[in-house]
């Protein structure tokens, strides 16, 4: 895409922006403890003595969150880093009953990666990855049942967390928004995290600043927490932006602090200045050994790592012949990207896509459905394409049949077969059909031979019509041009 | 047999083997025991009542021979081990009325081996303190008290206090900095702080943990082996907790010493050392000379910054561990106008002077600015410190020093008060040992010209009690120490 730029009377302004983002990792039980992870349980149910912060309880980690953390690690293109240590973030808030929170700090379990996202115009762009820890979530306060009274939800304390900091690569809020896109499909590919930012499973902290296009400065940035859309990534990326912009040009200067997006009024706003910023005094958590990883954990779980959605996409482009861009379109997706995968295998991928990206999608769209609940399966989906292929029927009739197996999820093969719209290759019944309709209108037969030829596709249309849309229209065509 | 509180341990197993005394007989021994010496201010929470039954319980074990190693053997539990279902304070008012749901992994392995709990043990509040004097229910006397009460030692003074004056047949401790060692010494009593990582720390309310490692104070060596045998091992709740395998302590109970090497430390015996101190750690080499030991001098040169080091470490890792204690979820409330509030007047009246003095000390240190200069400083101190030992080891196989530069002061002494550097100069010879992560032993020696106790210590290498056992028995032996 174009270079993005902020134009003002007085001048021209770049944006660097770097992005934050806590990611729930899929795991049965919490990183330092037994309690399940279910979400939407009861409040307060699923909340063991450690989540709790008894006196006395001790966190034990979660070998399932290592693993899962190692495979994103790897799905990010990064170093697994062999030694890594936990580290206590200490603060005091109600829902955080240990009074600290065990994270990773100073030797996190990921080193540099990348993700390359796709932009308009098929032009790719590289966005590093400086580091990915895991850590534990805090608990939910709840301030709006009482006006007096504060609730805490312990369910989500202690459940694991990944968080994964960018280089402050991005230039424009549309990069924002293909990456935070792109890290959702990675995640759930390889299935550590369900990437939901509505449930808050993947909740983005935005770091922006500006400078004067063509300087290589970096000037103060401001972090705003918790923005919970990729939409509002983008509008809070642009509009705090255009507020630095705003000060600079006024003579004003920049502060270092925390702010809060306000996607109604679409504002920004002050959370916490610096000289309020808490004094986390990180040290290393005495209760967890180092976590210490062998290569034959990391290249066994390099091994099962599933295909990704570059690595797939190259491959329904080179394989299936599939377009660049329909080829990303259905691999965002792993279910869109298996089901087609399904439907396609052995048959002609690029109908195959063509007719998932049309009508399926469409159907899916307009039944408000999941792809994993389509009425249609991917069997079937191929094998409408195939009655298409093998002239079985007709394009035109293949609409109609798709409209029968979105109601009844059944088979089309046999819907065609019941409904007797098998299109007619046999020549004698076309041939008497044309001979009727070349009987009934001799004027136009005259006209035609008269040398009126673009007439032949009125005769077509009749003869596919009396046939009631069953006759092949190629061999109409040829028959048509012999009697005529 | 006069008095069933006479016998120790291993006599009183022997005795309820051969059925010539009961459980029940046994613990109603105890708690009459109890009752009499309540003046010591010993116990904080009894549990008389629950002890009669479980000891019913034990003589049905007897009656069908399935007793377990210490079946029937009532213990006194200090306040920091967590409990299920009896109140559990560690000797602060922050923590009024708590009743843990849950057992202590070291109190449910000797509840697995049929012991049974007289009650808890008062101590200094959290175990910070050298005298307990900061526990909230006020200092136990020394149970060799003359005119004027005296210390009993800390932090484990309930846990030394009960066993000397036959409250308990035994009782559980935890040493942070010497918490088992001084106040076994100023009792004269036995304890063992075993290698850190043989006892689990699950469920025992954390001070410093890296540092704390639970431990027993018994009548003698020989009771410690079979105190210890219950329980130590690896425990998978405490990630710190060893794999290592534990061996039988009781087989080396006995076993001769010859040949093996003492090592006394130059470092130990600074100018000005108590003539009384010094005399008794020449009788205890001469004791071990004499059974074929041959002594070594070592050399422990950073012996002099243990004490900073050890007050910058746990302090820091004690202001973390102590935030739990917010009023939140369990424990006193002390309402306020807001949640900063109510965390100010709650602690502000929960914490004693000492605690808060720690608080703040390990609060500063991990603060921005200074982590470096104080607790990462003082994490390569420690190292060193480490190193002396392993380069001491190369050398000799236990090391030989006093318990404490003092013997038991009185409750309330101006010195001590005053300045409580003069308190925390107490633990010079036993903080090294903690920060090393070794197993150390203190075992009464003599009476001071004032009649009262005074320790000493045998240091081994990591995970060998053993060889401690094996010199303790001999050095016990050879010191003839009469009990009170």
């Amino acid at each position: 895409m174009s270079e993005y730029v902020i134009e003002t009377e007085k001048g021209k302004w770049e944006i660097i922006c770097g992005l934050e983002i806590h990611c729930q990792i899929i795991s049965k039980s919490k990183i330092f403890s037994g309690a399940s992870t279910e979400f939407g349980d009861d409040v307060n149910e699923n909340v063991s003595f450690v989540d709790a912060g008894m006196p006395g309880m001790l966190p034990t980690l979660n070998q399932e969150c290592v693993h899962q953390a190692i495979k994103t690690g790897l799905g990010l293109n990064a170093v697994i880093n062999k030694y890594s240590e936990f580290s206590r973030k200490n603060y005091f808030y109600a829902d955080l009953p240990q009074g600290y929170q065990i994270t990773q700090f100073q030797y996190p379990i990921v080193g540099e990666g990348f993700i390359d996202i796709d932009l308009d115009g098929g032009i790719t762009k590289r966005i590093r990855i400086e580091r990915m820890h895991i850590e534990q979530d805090a608990g939910k306060s709840i301030h709006d049942i009482d006006p007096h009274k504060s609730f805490i939800d312990l369910n989500r304390a202690g459940v694991g967390l990944m968080e994964i900091v960018t280089k402050p690569d991005f230039r424009a809020p549309e990069e924002a928004g293909a990456f935070l896109r792109k890290l959702r499909s990675i995640l759930r590919y390889l299935g550590t995290c369900d990437g939901n930012m509505d449930e808050g499973s993947m909740r983005c902290d935005v770091n922006v600043s500006v400078r004067p296009l063509g300087s290589d400065e970096y000037r103060t940035r401001c972090e705003m927490k918790n923005v919970n859309s990729v939409k509002f990534v983008m509008q809070a990326i642009e509009i705090e932006a255009r507020r630095h912009i705003e000060v600079y040009e006024n003579g004003g200067e920049i502060c270092q602090e925390t702010r809060q997006f306000d996607p109604v009024a679409l504002t920004t706003k002050v959370m916490r200045k610096k000289e309020f910023a808490h004094d986390y005094r990180y040290f290393p958590e005495p209760d967890l050994p180092p976590l210490i990883l062998g290569d034959e954990l990391i290249n066994k779980i390099k091994t099962e790592l599933v295909e990704l959605p570059d690595a797939k996409k190259s491959r329904f482009v080179k394989e299936l012949g599939l377009t660049p861009y329909d080829a990303m379109v259905i691999c965002e997706n792993k279910e869109v990207a298996d089901f087609f995968e399904k439907a396609a295998t052995g048959r002609d991928a690029k109908k195959v896509a063509n007719w998932l990206m049309g009508d399926f999608f469409a159907m899916l769209k307009k039944k408000n459905l999941e792809i994993s609940h389509s009425p249609v399966s991917a069997e079937n989906l191929g094998k409408l394409v195939d009655l298409i292929t093998k002239d079985v029927i007709s394009g035109k009739i293949a609409k109609d049949v798709f409209e029968i197996m979105a109601e009844t999820s059944e088979d089309p093969e046999k819907i065609v077969e019941e409904k007797g719209l098998k299109q007619v290759t046999d020549t004698s019944a076309i041939e008497a059909i044309i001979d009727a309709v070349i009987a009934s209108n001799p004027d136009n037969v005259a006209s035609y031979k008269a040398g009126k030829v673009n007439l032949l596709g009125w005769f077509v249309g009749q003869v596919i019509k009396q046939s009631q849309g069953k006759a092949n229209p190629a061999l109409v065509n040829k028959l048509l041009k012999e009697k005529l | 047999m006069s008095d069933l509180t006479d016998l120790t341990i291993a006599e009183s197993l022997s005795k309820l083997k051969t059925k010539e005394i009961s459980p029940v007989e046994l613990t109603q021994a105890y708690i009459k025991k109890l009752d009499d010496n309540s003046k010591y201010n010993a116990y904080v929470t009894l549990n008389a009542d629950e002890a009669l039954k479980a000891a019913q319980e034990s003589e049905k074990h007897y009656n069908n021979n399935t007793n377990r190693s210490l079946e029937g053997i009532p213990l006194g539990i200090k306040d920091l081990f967590c409990t299920k279902g009896i109140k559990t304070t560690a000797c602060s008012h922050i923590l009024d009325n708590f009743v843990p749901q849950y057992e202590s992994t070291v109190t449910q392995k000797l509840l697995d081996c049929g012991a049974l709990f007289l009650g808890k043990l008062n101590m200094d509040e959290f175990a910070m303190g050298g005298s307990n004097e900061t526990s909230y229910f006020g200092p136990v006397v020394n149970p060799w008290s003359k005119n004027t009460p005296l210390v009993a030692g800390g932090s484990s003074g309930g846990s030394a206090a009960a066993v000397a004056a036959k409250m308990c047949a035994a009782a559980t401790a935890t040493d942070t900095g010497g918490s088992i060692r001084e106040p076994s010494a100023f009792c004269g009593v036995t304890g063992i702080k075993p290698t850190y990582g043989r006892c689990s720390r699950y469920g025992i309310m954390a001070f410093a943990s890296s540092l704390d490692q639970a431990g027993p104070i018994c009548k003698d060596v020989t009771d410690c082996a079979l105190m210890l045998n219950a329980m130590a091992g690896y425990d998978a709740k405490d990630s710190t907790s060893s794999k290592n395998e534990v061996p039988d302590f009781s087989s080396f109970i006995g076993q001769d010493v010859k040949g093996l090497k003492i090592g006394v430390p130059t470092e130990y015996r600074p100018d000005g050392l108590n003539s009384e101190v010094a005399a008794y750690w020449d009788k205890a080499a001469q004791i071990l000379k004499d059974c074929g030991a041959e002594i070594v001098n070592i050399s422990l040169p950073h012996t002099k910054y243990a004490l900073p080091t050890y007050y910058v470490i746990a302090p820091a890792e004690a202001s973390s561990n102590l935030a739990r204690y917010d009023g939140v979820r369990y424990g006193l409330r002390v309402s306020g106008n807001g949640l900063d509030e109510q965390y100010i007047n709650t602690r502000t009246s929960g914490f004693g002077a000492e605690v808060k003095r720690r608080i703040l000390i390990g609060t500063y240190v991990l603060s921005a600015g200074y982590y470096d200069a104080y607790y990462l400083k003082a994490q390569k101190v420690r190292r060193l410190v480490k190193n002396d030992f392993d380069e001491a080891f190369k050398k000799c196989d236990v090391i030989l020093t006093p318990t404490s530069p003092v013997e038991p002061f009185a409750i309330g002494d101006k010195k001590m008060l005053e300045n409580p550097i003069n308190m925390y100069l107490n633990d010079i010879f036993t903080v090294s040992v903690n920060l090393a992560g070794l197993p150390a032993m203190s075992l009464p020696i003599g009476l001071s010209q004032n009649g009262l106790p005074l320790g000493m210590q045998l240091i081994g290498r990591a995970f060998d009690e053993a060889t401690i056992f094996k010199t303790a028995y001999q050095l016990e032996r050879g010191a003839n120490f009469v009990r009170m």
